[in-house]
């Protein structure tokens, strides 16, 4: 039902049955390494190429997050998925493997929460007892996608982020036990004239802000609601620039923990990650790994997930176009029954 | 001494292209591009040859050098065949060192296979 401007409210109450994280050497060695569901030591994924091994992370955090669920991919009705590479190439390869009938989206890495928004969107309008949400990124496609080839060795400056290896997907249900999807709110595309793609937090988190204000008009809620509210890649610069942003707005943002995916991920201190992380998969895989499991394990209540994109392609910055970005929050609450 | 001037005027060159890529925001690309004309304005001028002489290896070595030695072949043929020599001459010095790289690069691909 929409709610306001932009938001909807989900009154059926769609859950998240069972969910899934697979995740890259990297990201296991980070703080969250023990919450997520499978983590390779070998970046090929035991694939011949970096795309291959982008799709072979989503079909296995697909087919995980059904088999958790006690499903069979025959009765996923729809799967909604997205990612970076160009023509989504690893949700529609995966999709192809999966045979479930798709949707492809692209929000670039705010893919994790507008497929989350749109599977349970359909299940809460009665479209479909069961839709599947997921999406991946792999650093090395996405080094290559939209900077330079890893083997050519570019010097990144302390600004850039470091893009997530791995997948994520949800499986909403109509019903059951899990976690519930109350409410969603669908971004503006901002753009404040940032051109550098080594510095896309600052570029996302106006986009950001303006979708977590839109989200408390829409909704009549404050910060204080959530017991955690993350945004998904914004990492240390961006993160910083939305607090400020957040302040000068009147949003009181300290009546909760306000945090990023892209900080949670990664220690800094002794990872190779710059500002921190990146990627579809970086809000993805803290939300569906980290996230859920302490939603379910009763620390926490009520969470926003506010994932952010940047829309950029490689020829629009070549062409020294700005940096369009977009920001999708989904309300993940703890089920009454758990 | 001559290490020490060959260690100081190459390390400037790299620090210009430091500053380039930080502060200019160029792309490693468009900092490499620009170094090559920078070399090939300097030598235009006279001055490389007199650098060379004076910091060795930190002038030869530096993608600046490149530039320089295009300019020296095309002036140097320039002389003797004319103004056809301009365009004969480019690569006259700098041969030795694309066609090594177009060698090497074929040989490195025969053994490896780049993922990207």
């Amino acid at each position: 039902m929409l709610k306001g401007q932009q938001s909807w409210l989900f009154q059926n109450r769609p859950v998240i049955r069972a969910a899934s994280s697979v995740v890259g050497p990297e990201e296991g060695r980070g703080p969250l390494g023990a919450d997520f569901d499978v983590v390779h030591d070998d970046l090929t994924i035991g694939q011949k190429s970096w795309e291959q091994a982008e799709r072979a992370l989503m079909e296995e955090a697909a087919k995980l997050a059904i088999q958790q669920a006690g499903l069979n991919e025959s009765q996923i009705r729809f799967f909604v998925g997205g990612d970076l590479l160009d023509q989504i190439i690893s949700s529609s390869f995966a999709a192809r493997t999966l045979g479930i009938p798709y949707m492809g989206v692209f929000g670039a890495c705010s893919t994790s929460m507008e497929s989350l928004a749109l599977a349970a969107q359909i299940v809460d309008a009665g479209g479909a007892d069961y839709a599947l949400a997921g999406t991946c990124s792999h650093n090395c496609t996405a080094e290559k996608q939209f900077r330079y080839p890893t083997e050519y060795g570019s010097q990144k400056p302390p600004t850039a982020q470091y893009t997530v290896t791995g997948a994520g997907a949800a499986v909403v249900a109509r019903d059951g036990e899990g976690p519930v999807i109350t409410a969603a709110t669908i971004g503006r595309v901002v753009d404040m004239g940032i051109k550098d793609p080594f510095n896309m937090g600052a570029a996302m988190a106006p986009a950001a802000v303006d979708t977590l204000m839109a989200h408390f008009r829409d909704l009549g809620r404050s910060p204080g609601y959530y017991d955690l509210i993350v945004t998904g890649d914004l990492a240390a610069v961006g993160h910083d620039i939305s607090l400020e942003l957040l302040k000068k707005n009147g949003v009181p943002i300290e009546e909760t923990t306000y945090s990023d995916c892209g900080l949670m991920i990664f220690d800094r201190s002794r990872q190779p990650v710059q500002a921190g992380a990146s990627g579809c998969a970086c809000s993805a895989v803290v939300a569906y790994g980290h996230i859920l499991k302490r939603i379910r394990s009763g620390e926490l209540n009520r969470v926003l997930v506010v994932a952010t994109g940047a829309l950029l392609s490689p020829l629009s910055y070549q062409q020294g176009e700005s940096i369009p970005c977009i920001a999708h929050a989904v309300s993940i609450e703890r089920g009454g029954n758990e | 001494m001559q290490f020490l001037w060959a260690f100081l005027v190459g390390g400037a060159i790299c620090v210009i292209g430091q500053l380039m890529i930080d502060v200019l925001r160029l792309t490693p690309a468009h900092t490499m591009s620009t170094l090559v004309v920078i070399g090939a304005i300097v030598d235009g001028l006279g001055w490389y040859e007199p650098l060379i002489e004076f910091a060795g290896a930190g002038a030869t070595v530096p993608i600046t050098s490149f530039g320089n030695a295009l300019v020296h072949g095309a002036l140097a043929e320039l002389e003797r065949d004319g103004i056809i020599g301009v365009v004969t001459g480019i690569f006259e010095v700098t041969s030795a060192g694309i066609s090594s790289a177009i060698i090497f690069s074929f040989l490195a691909a025969l053994l490896f296979r780049p993922k990207g």
